[in-house]
């Protein structure tokens, strides 16, 4: 199995220095290297964004899509080869704006997949413009006057509709991110990750300081029970003076693999098919 | 009138047409007659205008007539509103008093069904009533009914079954007692061993052969009939078969499964291909072979729902941002549809594209009984690294150069080095990059190389009599049909014809062939923008004399282009 070191790629890394993204991708090869799997069998699929170039920096197979599409491809992806580990690298904006109906129906597939958000709370790549989590009020060049729109609560919203994992960790927090990314990979099901990213560039609110004095722990603390939903919506709702990270909402489900039976069988994609014979099914317009 | 029938069962949305009109169309084949039937459907479930059209002969046929030999009305408004249609011997067959009709007119026959079918228990059992009278006129056997009703209730109670054929029965002994005529007994054909089958049907039997595992769509007349079909097959051919929350997820999830190495297929509509266009550029720019399917109905936006039009050429043509290779098959008849959408997936794999086919909701729905497939001639053929071979690799490059174009492709877990795919403009090992010099090839692979490759592949166009040929009339598509049946009806000059199957890359070099010294050239299309006039004298610089356009919603019949023809001195 990889090291860290073998993970890295040649790709020059396109992000300003300094970037929360940075975190992310540390975080991400850690967990790939204490993961049992060979590289080969792990797929990356992404948008388009500054969170969707991840994959590139990292030496697993990767299918860099359009900007908001990076779920269904990922779902696809499982239901052709469900042997194969599928995770997401996604933006606040594809995967929340763009792409949200697809966020919203792939919980409902409970598809076996991980799906990592970078929150830098803007579109990063555009150069700054709101994005569905901007704080109310904050002013960018494309919204003078500040924000007006509420932000979306994505973690209440993942855990109304019906997300079996739904966690949140912090770019900065490398040990407890790879942690959060790992439970995720082995939690059987559509698994939902945000990780605060600060966007150094565009994001002069939620900074690396703005968040480091906000956040912390929940799963630290014995009495927080991450299978009782009610307790797991509050904690979504947490968001000002006080940040919470980890695993907040939890419990098992049964998948869309094991829903349509395609973990019975082999993948897909090594069924013969040079030879389907369908004259049987010929007779039925005889 | 030329041993040939046209008829015509009609009623409300919910009367059941349906269910009659694939009754009847069984009990023709059984019989032994060739058929075309086409429903004429409203975009509704309930009350409105339904009709089944129906023509049958002892040879076989590949279009609808205009006039109607016989109407089967079940209720009162279908009375009125296909009167005109009747053909000049034709009849209506009726329940007067039901219908509180008191004009009287030759074309009526009336026959107390309500009356009748209540006597039997339920006025459900018209149609069958119906059906029996309509068998016996025809000079058909009794049992053909008897045979075909029962494996058609065959789900249902025994009681149902036997009351259904008792109904028949009634119908057919009204008819022998009451109409004594041998107008409308026409002489059998030897088509009982046919497939009775539609267009739709034959490409998802095409796509199953064909090897295509992964089926995503959204739902979309008429291309619906396909997710339903592939899965009702689901299960015995391991496909997976997904609904997506919309088109846009759709084609995605296609592209998705085929970078993951199955053969995918996606199909809608018009509306539904909007949504699906940047998918489109994504399958071309990420070099992923995927099949769409595009059952066109009249648009713009919602349109007609149900009935059909040749509209998307144009828009198919172009649809995607950025250039790159594509292909179009339009198939013509059902057995084209079926051998056209194999070479689709072949076509897909091997050039590593998109490949559209291309129909309408009236060659979608009509039924047709055809001879059995030749299945020797299915042949799946492979353009991926197998997973035997895929040991050995190294240094993989998704992208790498090639003279044709195509790079050789990998399946993600069977190489040891990843894949990289990606939308972005990318260097030979799929990574981002914003260079020229590598833009500039990277264009010339998955444009100019392909389509290179593509137009030494193309399906030629099946010409028949052009040369010589007083007038030439061309076609795509659905129009096949009509357009043969045409040309062989009109006999007071020497008509030739042209159908395109493909229609992308454009066939210019046997078109310009077949067109030297045309003395007239007809383009006959089912749009208002005459948009395969418009795209031969793009590819070819070949004029056509006249386009004759038709954009009601409604297919052509016979009879209507044959008098357009034979205006066009
Ligand atoms: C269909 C489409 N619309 C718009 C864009 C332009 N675009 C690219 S990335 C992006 C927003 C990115 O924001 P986010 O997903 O939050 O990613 P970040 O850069 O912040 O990581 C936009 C609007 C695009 N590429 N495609
Ligand atoms: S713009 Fe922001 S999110 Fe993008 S790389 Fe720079 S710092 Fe990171
Ligand atoms: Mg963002």
């Amino acid at each position: 199995m990889p090291e860290v070191k073998d993970l890295k790629t040649n790709d020059e890394i396109a992000w300003c220095p300094g970037c929360g993204n940075f975190g992310i991708l540390s975080a991400m090869k850690k967990t790939i290297a204490r993961l049992d799997r060979n590289p080969k069998d792990i797929v990356f699929v992404s948008g388009i964004g500054q969170a969707a170039k991840l994959p590139h920096y990292i030496k697993c197979n990767c299918f860099n899509g359009l900007h908001g599409r990076a779920l269904p491809v990922a779902a696809a992806v499982k239901m052709a080869n469900h042997t194969l580990t599928v995770l997401v690298s996604t933006g606040d904006g594809d995967c929340y704006g763009e792409g949200g109906n697809h966020f919203i129906h792939n919980i409902r597939r409970n598809i076996d997949i991980t799906v990592v958000v970078h929150i830098n709370q803007v579109y990063g790549l555009t150069k700054g413009q709101a994005s569905p989590t901007t704080d109310l009020g904050y002013e960018t060049k494309l919204q003078p006057e500040g924000v007006i729109l509420e932000p979306l609560h994505s973690l209440e919203m993942a855990i109304a509709v019906g997300a079996g994992f739904v966690a949140r960790g912090y770019a900065l927090d490398l040990e407890h991110l790879s942690w959060l990314i790992l439970e995720g990979i082995r939690y059987k099901g559509f698994a939902v990750i945000d990780v605060l990213q600060p966007c150094v560039t565009f994001n002069k609110k939620n900074t690396f300081d703005w968040y480091s004095k906000r956040v912390y722990k929940i799963n630290d603390d014995s009495s927080y029970n991450p299978q009782d939903k009610i307790a797991a919506f509050q904690k979504a709702s947490e968001w000002g003076d006080r940040i919470p990270i980890g695993i907040v909402y939890k419990t098992e489900k049964e998948t869309y693999e094991e829903r349509s039976g395609i973990n019975k069988r082999p993948p897909l994609a090594e069924e013969q098919i040079e030879n389907i014979d369908i004259r049987e099914v010929l007779k039925e317009f005889m | 009138m030329n041993n040939e029938l046209t008829l015509k069962i009609t009623g409300e949305a919910g009367q059941g047409i349906l269910t009659i009109g694939s009754v009847l169309c069984k009990i023709f084949k059984n019989a032994g007659f060739y058929l075309f039937a086409n429903n004429d459907y409203m975009s509704r479930i309930r009350g409105g205008n339904n009709f089944l059209q129906l023509r049958i002969s002892d040879r076989p046929l590949y279009t609808l007539r205009r006039d109607i030999d016989i109407t089967v009305a079940l209720d009162s408004k279908s009375v009125n509103m296909h009167k005109e249609d009747v053909s000049r011997d034709g009849v209506i067959i009726l329940d007067k008093k039901n219908f509180n009709i008191s004009e009287e007119s030759g074309m009526f026959l009336d026959i107390p069904m309500y009356g009748m079918a209540k006597e039997i228990g339920n006025e459900l059992f018209v149609n069958s009533i119906a059906c029996g009278f309509l068998i016996e006129m025809i000079g058909i056997e009794f049992r053909h009914v008897d045979e075909i009703l029962r494996a058609a209730f065959s789900d249902k109670k025994e009681d149902i079954i036997k009351k259904n054929i008792d109904a028949a029965q009634a119908g057919y002994d009204f008819a022998k007692d009451n109409f004594k005529r041998d107008t409308f007994k026409i002489k059998k054909g030897n088509a009982k061993d046919t497939l009775l089958i539609t267009a739709n049907d034959a490409i998802v039997l095409g796509a199953i052969a064909a090897g295509c595992k992964f089926y995503s769509a959204y739902p979309m007349s008429p291309s619906t009939g396909i997710m339903d079909l592939m899965a009702h097959y689901a299960k015995k051919f391991h496909i997976v078969v997904e609904q997506a929350e919309d088109e846009i997820a759709a084609i995605n999830m296609a592209i998705g499964a085929s970078y993951a190495g199955v053969r995918s297929m996606t199909g809608t509509s018009g509306g539904g291909f909007s949504l699906m266009v940047e998918g489109l550029s994504l399958a071309g720019m990420t070099e992923t072979p995927i099949v769409i399917y595009d059952g066109q109905r009249p648009g713009p936006a919602t349109g007609f729902p149900t009935r059909t039009e040749q509209g998307d050429l144009a828009f198919l043509l172009s649809a995607g941002h950025g250039e790159f290779a594509r292909v179009i098959f339009s198939p013509g008849t059902i057995e084209e549809a079926f051998y056209l959408t194999i070479k689709a997936f072949n076509i897909a794999e091997k050039f590593q594209i998109p490949v559209f086919i291309m129909s309408d909701q009236h060659l979608a729905d009509s039924y047709r009984n055809i001879k059995m497939f030749d299945l020797n001639k299915v042949k799946v053929q492979r353009y991926i690294i197998s997973k035997e071979d895929s040991g050995g690799i190294k240094d993989y490059k998704r992208y790498q150069f090639t003279e044709s174009g195509i790079s050789p492709r990998a399946i993600p877990s069977w190489i040891n080095d990843p894949i990289y795919a990606d939308s972005d403009e990318h260097t030979e090992e799929g990574h981002i990059t914003e260079d020229a010099g590598i833009r500039t090839m990277m264009v010339e692979k998955r444009f100019s190389r392909k389509m290179a490759g593509l137009s030494k592949e193309i399906e030629k166009p099946k010409a028949f009599d052009v040369k010589g040929a007083d007038c030439i009339l061309i076609g795509f598509g659905s129009t096949y049909g009509v357009l043969k049946e045409a040309k062989e009806s009109i006999k007071s000059r020497n008509i030739g014809f042209i159908h395109l199957p493909q229609v992308w890359p454009f066939p210019a070099t046997e078109i310009i062939e077949l067109l030297q010294g045309a003395k007239k050239i007809i383009v006959v299309e089912n749009n208002a923008g005459a948009q395969l006039t418009r795209l031969l004298r793009q590819e070819t610089g070949i004029k056509a004399d006249k386009s004759l356009l038709k954009f009601d919603g409604r297919p052509f019949n016979l009879d209507f282009l044959i008098q357009h023809i034979e205006q066009e001195k």
